[in-house]
């Protein structure tokens, strides 16, 4: 479903991950874990299609990545169900699933609330429900559980085994405990870019180009 | 072996170190000259001496809409081939350019106080310098306001190709504007129209001298802009180890 | 498309979304330019054409740094990047929303605010006409702006700087429609060079401007 071929990305004009090359197969979940800064959040908007390796290969299919990161994509005055209804009709998803992602989400009774009265975690539990209305196969959840209290982190895993469970497949990056044992772990620490070795690919940086 | 390799940083600063005396000392020479000898040409029968403010006008003027064109050129080449060096090109010339359209308005109000009675006309000629001007300084600022140096090349090359058409566009219309307003009263010199040897080789001599002068200059800027980037660089590498 | 369009619709007329601020600007501008240039003669008559669409021109700009901030903030623009829809038909959508919100409502009202001005009669049909074909550039010349500065922060100030010239083609024309119609001549001309540039700016900002978007995302 997705394959990452010595991949590198950069960030802040510096070559952050280089290196980096895992398999997600249906039906399994990768965690991505390593200290802050080391690129996590640049190496799944790459392979979310944000933006472009520095080097390496990333293959999956086109229209299956649903991306869900620090910012929810919420609009403070529409309703819970009419910012559920947008992403849906955005992403060509039948209007029915609204109904069902805000049960798998235990939002039901909140669907006519403007989003912008809720609290934090429910606000990370409607943009976790934009994945299940999305009904792509490849999610890639940066942080997901941000603000979310242990019942809804319990939750969120449910969701997670439900769509794995349907053929899909996850990659998670955090460094909180998501209640996924069965999840695969992949430590980033060994693929951090080195300042003194080569570099295959384009230049981390504008500057780096004439060092 | 291809013109691109003197894309490359250390080609083109190799090569561009080599060239920039030469260019700078023939700017010079050609400028003093020019200048000179267009000074001291016999003053017009109907104009008198203001005649000779043509020698930095009309230079200048030229260089303001070929800097343009070169940074057209060199945006086009950075979106096209990834070339640093082209990018940074184009960001050099910008301010260079804009002084030319500086020069050129100015000598042009003090060219037309004596001859058309007036600091400033709405002619189209006029008017498309100053949106010229305007277009630069976006494009200026432009540079200047967005951190990440990536980004910044690329949208600027992508506002330099739609200023370009807009520029030209502005043209015409300002055109048809003044027209509209004055029933055809027009108030621009053709450079070069009816004119005497006496005015036209200083001139073409003065031309010369400010396209040197923009060489000379773009060059400096680009090397400057290289070698900070250089440092900028191997500072933040210095730092990571 | 469709979707994102209402939603940029439904989001405006509600509470804070700013419906109605470029029109009450315009009203803003229309009052304020009599007291600068005084109301005697037939100076208003003359330059109201002008005034119209310098006016129509700033209240374009006021809303503009909206257009793709608020969605770069929340999140949203990364969602929509990734979303089966291309970022030009964002961009086309975003440019549309735009215009409803502020160029349409200023089309409608334009003949009222022309009585203000003591615009002549027979110029009020074509300063509609004028206004109703110029506005769409603006807005979509507007939307290129902002997404070159989307990344930047308080970029309301370089927004201008960098779109204002670029409405000068389509101000000159727009104001000579209305000028030659207060004339009494028919300004066919002009209206013609004015759809042609609303046309081809419809036709390919879209793509300058999502290729802007795509660099500021990355």
């Amino acid at each position: 479903m997705l394959t990452v071929a010595d991949v590198a990305v950069s960030r802040g004009g510096r070559r952050a991950l280089e290196g980096v090359s895992f398999e997600l197969r249906p039906g399994h979940a990768l965690i991505l874990r390593g200290p802050n800064g080391i690129g996590k959040t640049t190496l799944l908007r790459t392979i979310a299609g944000l933006q472009d390796p520095a080097a390496g290969r990333i293959e999956r299919a086109s229209g299956s990545v649903a991306y869900a990161a620090h910012a929810d994509g919420l609009k403070g005055a529409m309703s819970v169900a009419e910012n559920l209804r947008f992403w849906a009709r955005i992403f060509g998803a039948a209007p029915a699933t609204v109904d069902a992602a805000l049960a798998a989400l235990n939002l039901s009774d909140l669907g006519s609330r403007p989003a912008a009265l809720l609290s934090a975690g429910q606000k990370r539990r409607l943009g976790l429900a934009r994945l299940v209305v999305l009904g792509r196969p490849l999610w890639v959840l940066d942080e997901p559980t941000v603000s979310l209290d242990d019942a809804s982190v319990a939750l969120f895993a449910g969701v997670v085994r439900g769509h794995l469970a349907g053929g899909g497949a996850a990659l998670l990056a955090t460094h909180v405990d998501l209640g996924l044992p069965e999840a695969a772990v992949l430590d980033l620490a060994p693929f951090r870019a080195r300042a003194d070795r080569a570099r295959a690919g384009r230049p981390a940086s504008f500057d780096e180009a004439f060092a | 072996m291809s013109l691109w390799e003197y894309a490359n940083p250390v080609k083109f600063m190799r090569l561009s170190g080599a060239v920039l005396p030469w260019v700078s000392a023939a700017a010079a020479v050609t400028l003093v000259a020019g200048l000179a000898w267009g000074f001291s040409t016999p003053p017009d029968y109907r104009q008198g001496a203001t005649v000779r403010i043509m020698f930095l006008h009309v230079p200048a003027a030229m260089m303001a809409i070929n800097a343009w064109m070169m940074m057209l050129v060199a945006s086009l080449v950075w979106i096209i081939r990834r070339h640093h060096v082209s990018a940074l090109a184009a960001r050099a010339a910008a301010p260079v350019g804009a002084v030319m359209t500086v020069i050129a308005l100015v000598t042009g109000a003090i060219w037309g106080q004596p001859t058309w009675g007036t600091w400033w006309e709405w002619d189209p000629r006029l008017t498309s310098f100053l949106v010229l001007f305007l277009f630069y300084l976006g494009y200026i600022a432009l540079w200047s306001a967005i951190e990440d140096a990536d980004s910044a090349a690329d949208l600027t090359s992508v506002m330099c190709l739609v200023g370009s058409v807009f520029a030209i566009l502005s043209r015409y219309a300002a055109l048809f504007w003044n027209q509209g307003l004055h029933q055809g009263a027009s108030l621009s010199v053709q450079a070069g129209e009816r004119m005497a040897g006496t005015y036209k080789y200083p001139l073409y001599l003065c031309m010369l001298a400010f396209f040197l002068l923009f060489i000379a200059l773009v060059l400096a800027r680009t090397r400057t802009e290289i070698r900070r980037r250089r440092a900028a660089a191997l500072i933040a590498r210095e730092a990571r180890s | 498309m469709k979707a994102l369009l209402l939603r940029d619709l439904q989001l405006a007329t509600r509470a804070g979304g700013g419906f109605g601020l470029g029109l009450a600007f315009f009203l803003i501008v229309c009052t304020l330019v009599p007291f600068g240039v005084g109301a005697g003669g037939d100076v208003l008559s003359r330059i109201a054409p002008g005034i119209m669409w310098v006016g129509a021109l700033l209240a374009c700009l006021l809303s503009l740094d909206r257009v793709f901030a608020l969605d770069r903030e929340d999140g949203s623009l990364d969602l929509l990047a990734t979303a089966p829809v291309p970022l030009e038909g964002v961009v086309l959508a975003k440019a549309a929303a735009h215009w409803i919100t502020t160029g349409l409502p200023l089309v409608v009202a334009a003949p009222v605010f022309g009585l203000l001005l003591h615009l002549p009669a027979p110029a009020l049909p074509w300063l509609v006409l004028s206004l109703a074909l110029g506005t769409p550039a603006l807005s979509m010349l507007g939307a290129f702006g902002a997404a070159l500065t989307v990344g930047v922060r308080r970029g309301g100030l370089l927004l201008s700087l960098l779109v204002l010239p670029l409405y000068i083609p389509t101000l000159i024309f727009g104001a000579e429609v209305v000028r030659m119609g207060a004339a009494g001549q028919a300004p066919t001309t002009p209206l013609a060079l004015l759809s042609g540039i609303t046309l081809a700016v419809v036709a390919a900002i879209p793509f300058a401007a999502a290729a802007a978007l795509r660099v500021n995302l990355r």
